[in-house]
Order: C-alpha cells, then structure tokens, then sequence
C-alpha cells in the first residue's frame, strides 16, 4: 500500500488483561470505536507506529508526483494536461495533510523528510517504476489509485482522529483521480491499434506492481495484528488485495484488455477470483532500492531539497528581520 | 463577430488573442516543469495551480482565437499543431527556468504586466474578451499577490537569497521591453477598443515593479534594451524543445483521440 510493511512493536497484541490501566482504558475506547486526538494519552508504540505509518503515506504522496509528472508537459490536449495537473497538484496537498496528521504526534515535517532523503524511511514501491507511455498516466489513475483507494476507504474510519479526517478528505478526491485514470484507459483501448497497443502494455507493467503495493501476506504478523487491535489497520494485505483484483477484472474486460495472469479465474466457491501472486523476490528488490527508478526518485527528491535550501533560508531570514523590526518597533 | 470585430482586421485580432493565449500556455508549460521539484511542498501546490489556472486561460483564448480566425482550428489544434514560428508568446516566458529564484522573479514579472492587462481588458469593446479578463483577473491577482510577496521576501530575506533574486531580476529585465512595446497588431487592436494602448498597461507594470523591488531592496537595472521577437514568431532556441515535448504525441499519432 503506500505504508507498506509498517513494523510496530513487534511484540504481539496484549491481552487486556495483562495491560496497564491506562493501556487497557485506551484500548477500551478503541475498542468502542472512538477517536483518539492528539493532547490525548496514547501508548509510545502506538504514536510509533502511527508515525511511521503516516509518514511513509505521505513520502508515498510527494513522491508520487514524480512519475505522473513526468507526462505533464506532453500530456496530449490542454484537457488532459489540465487534469494532470490538477491530479498531482491534489496529491501533494495529500502530502499536506498527512504531514500536518504526522506533526500532531509530535514529529516535524523536516524530521520527517530527512528520514526519507536518508533512506531511512520508504515510499510505496509502485513509484519506482517508470511512466513510459501516456497510457501508464490512465494505468496508474484506474489501477495505483484504485488500490489506494482500497486501503484508505477503511482508513477513514481509523482510530486516530487526525489521520481519519485526512482520509476522508484524500478519499473523495482518489474516486475522481481513479475515474479519470480508467477514462483515459477507455479512450486508449478504444482508440487505434497503437493506442490499443500501449493501454495492453500499461496494463502488463502495473498489474503485478499493483498487486504489490499490498504488502506481502501479513495473516501471520505480529505488526499487522497488533496495528489491527489499534485500527490503524483495518484490513489483512490479502483481503484487500482480493477486493482490488474482484473490482479490477471486470473494469479491465469492459475494456477489452487482457490482464496478464493465466491463473486468473472465478472462484464460485469463494466468491472471487484466483490470481497468481505478484514475484515477491522483485518487490524485495525494489524495497531495497533496485526498482527500476528508485536512484531518479528518491534522487529527485534530494536535489529538490537541496537546491532549495537557500529559498528555504532567506524566507526564515526575512521572517526574523521582520519579528527584529517588530520587537524594536515595541 | 461583433461591431468592433468588423472594424479591425481579423487576421490582427486572432494573432492578438493568440499571443495572450501562447503566453499563458508557454509560462503554464515551464511552470509545470516544476511539479514535484520545487523547494517545498506550498510551493509545488502553488506552481501545479498557477500553471492549471494558466492552462485554463489558454483553453479560453486560444479557443477564441481559432472562432476569430475563422479556419475551423480549435484551441487544441492551436497549441498542438503549429510550429514555433507561428506561435505569438513573448521571449520571456519560454526562457528555461533556472533555478527557483530565476522561476519566481520571472513570475512577478509576468504577473504584474498580466494583472495590468487584464484590468484594461475589463472594458474592451468585445464582450467575450470582457468576459475571459474577468474570469481570468480573479486567478491572476492571486498570482501576482503570491509572487510580488515571494520576491520581497526574498530580495530582503538572507545575503545568498538577496544576491540570487538580484540576479535574476538582472538576467529577465532585457525581456520585460517585449511585454509593452507597441507593433502594428497592438495599434491595431487598440484602435478598434479591443486591446488597451500597450503604452498605458507598461507604465502600470512600471509602477508595481518599482514598489514591489523597492521593498525587496533589490535594485532596478538601468538597461533599457529589450529583446523582441517572440510576439511576431521569431523566437529563442527554448521554444522548438518545449514544443517538441509539447505536440510529442499529437505529431506522432495524428488523428488519435485522447
Ligand atoms: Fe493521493
Ligand atoms: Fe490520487
């Protein structure tokens, strides 16, 4: 997902009864469905967890807007440069909100930031793959969105009051990125053969990198458990990775594409479809920086931050001037 | 068209319209250069909105443009299909970036000549011309509020960023004279009401650029050379790659539907 493999505590769920009164009172009213704000007691692995969970969202959010804008200055008409533009501008207003979610459990956005230009935190694996075609602007719209939406339609009801507020905001503006993607995915597969051509291999380079932004199966993780018993997860990898495969195939036989699995076939049985899984072995690579864009990425992102460092000083430099000028002014 | 259409030849009154369209689809493309680089996360928001809402503007006067003109081109087939030296922007806007400072001076530059057209345009004698200034006025205050506040704290923010806005300023100023001096299709549609007296729009430019650098302690150049060219076709070296980018897949699969 884009908080992929999130760790928390790594020790299990505790059973109420061997909580202290403060835990077990907090995880009562989790448990009754409250919201959990900021000023309020939280156990330490508890605002961790969250912190890594909504940074690595937001990372997911920046740096996402680096593949799709990649097409912008060639997107093919003034309408759809218009709504890619609007779309990455909404996901770096995602990277907003999240961060202001994030400073709310007391970790600045600087802090944050330095951890993902050193490494030591991770974006979603889907944005080191690259943007080849204008089709794979409408593949990562219908299929990336889409399973973001997945994840994050739950997320809304998550405990954390400042995360599940943030969620319900970025949700109603992921459902317009996700319809805009399949239009244009629509457009292509109905288009000439060439543009047939590129919508089919859009479709074969996201499928499984979709798949992937899941997370490998986490039934049997102590960190998936014990972020469930928090409800800032709220669903297993595989559920919703079965939920976003269910919805997709028809969406990609309505467009007469073929999705590049020879496994996949209804399951009446189970209600859904069987599906090969995605090459584990490559997510792990990717996850350790041998995607196959991860070096321009993440160092895009560096060199943004570095190049702009002197923007950054002389507005902190013109802001202390002006609170000198003030206090002499007193 | 309207009366004052009739009065004016209508070659010059779609080559008005398509320089305020090129220019703002040409500024919106090197803005949108910016999306995901730029020096902080307001700062991508702000450049991916301001090139939207000048993509925007594009869309409204090159659409016009292509009525005016009267061959059946829409504003699609007007940005996608020309080359370079049938397009009608000002120098200025097709200049590369350069770093952020070199970005956002340009910018105030811009705006302060765009909000000052605009206002006149608030009472040109054509209503749709009225009409898209109007629409178009709201965004661009609003660009020109952010970037003139954006220079002034800069110009008077550190050493580094001082020195940097200064520079700027020093390297965009020879490609401010385009944006006001006068050519025939300016007279030309200025007489008909359509357009505003090029001369008046530069002394309001004027005005703000002088306040505006006054309180970003950066100093005017006192050059008074100005390139010109990019409003009769003949432009830099910039604006072949920018359309090579641009028109990329229109070119390559014509006809397609996207
Ligand atoms: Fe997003
Ligand atoms: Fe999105």
């Amino acid at each position: 997902m884009y908080a992929q493999m999130v760790k928390s505590t790594g020790e299990g769920v505790k059973d109420l009864k061997e909580m202290s009164p403060e835990e077990r009172a907090f995880q009562e009213r989790i448990d009754r469905g409250e919201k959990i704000e900021p000023k309020e007691w939280m156990p330490e692995g508890y605002r961790k967890t969250l912190i890594r969970q909504i940074g690595q969202h937001a990372h997911s959010e920046i740096v996402g807007q680096l593949p799709e804008g990649n097409w912008i200055t060639r997107a093919p008409t003034l309408e759809r440069k218009a709504i890619l533009l609007a779309k990455v501008q909404d996901e770096a207003g995602h990277g907003l909100y999240l961060y202001c979610a994030a400073e709310t459990l007391g970790v600045s956005r600087d802090e944050l930031l330095e951890k993902l230009h050193s490494g030591n935190m991770k974006y979603s694996s889907i944005f080191n793959y690259p943007t080849l075609t204008w089709a794979d602007i409408g593949a990562i719209g219908w299929l990336v969105d889409g399973a973001a939406i997945m994840n994050q339609v739950p997320l809304q009801r998550t405990s954390y009051g400042p995360y599940s507020r943030a969620m319900i905001r970025i949700c109603k503006e992921e459902s317009f990125h996700q319809r805009q993607g399949y239009d244009i995915m629509m457009k292509m597969a109905k288009g000439t053969p060439e543009q047939k051509e590129m919508a089919q291999d859009a479709l074969n380079r996201f499928w499984y990198p979709s798949l992937m932004m899941f997370g490998p199966s986490d039934k049997d993780s102590v960190h998936s458990a014990q972020s469930m018993a928090w409800k800032i997860k709220i669903n297993t990898n595989d559920e919703l990775r079965q939920k976003f495969v269910d919805q997709t195939v028809p969406q990609a036989e309505y467009l007469g594409l073929t999705i590049p699995d020879e496994n996949l076939a209804w399951n009446e049985e189970k209600g859904g479809y069987d599906f090969s899984e995605p090459d584990w072995s490559e997510f792990y690579e990717v996850l350790k920086g041998n995607g196959p864009c991860n070096k321009e990425r993440l160092g895009a992102r560096v060199k943004a931050w570095e190049d702009g460092a002197w923007f950054r000083e002389g507005l902190m430099a013109h802001a202390e001037k002006q609170s000198a000028a003030k206090l002499a002014a007193e | 068209m309207e009366a004052a259409a009739d009065q004016v030849d209508r070659t010059a009154y779609a080559t008005w319209l398509m320089r305020m369209g090129d220019n703002t689809l040409i500024l919106g493309h090197r803005l949108s250069e910016w999306c995901g680089h730029s020096p902080v996360l307001e700062e991508d928001i702000a450049m991916a909105n301001t090139a939207l809402d000048l993509i925007g503007q594009t869309q409204l006067w090159l659409g016009l443009a292509g009525e005016v003109e009267g061959a059946g081109r829409t504003a699609d087939n007007l940005a996608y299909l020309r080359d370079a030296s049938k397009f009608r922007n000002v120098l200025m806007v097709e200049r590369p970036n350069g770093d952020f400072g070199q970005t956002l001076m340009r910018q105030f530059l811009f705006d302060a000549w765009h909000h000052a057209m605009l206002t006149e345009l608030l009472t040109s004698t054509e209503e749709r011309v009225r009409e898209i200034a109007a629409k178009a006025l709201k965004e661009v205050s609003y660009h020109l509020e952010r970037s003139a506040d954006l220079v002034i704290r800069l110009g008077d923010g550190s050493e580094e960023s001082h020195a940097r806005m200064q520079a700027a300023l020093d390297d965009q100023w020879a490609y401010t004279g385009e944006l006001s001096t006068p050519d025939e299709i300016d007279t030309a549609t200025a007489a008909a009401g359509i357009a505003p007296d090029l001369a008046k729009v530069g002394t309001v430019w004027r005005q703000t650029v002088e306040e505006v650098l006054r309180a970003a302690t950066l100093s005017v150049p006192d050059s008074t050379f100005a390139h010109q060219g990019g409003k009769s076709g003949r432009h830099t070296e910039h604006l072949g790659y920018i359309l090579a980018d641009m028109q990329f897949l229109q070119r390559a699969y014509p006809g397609a539907v996207w």
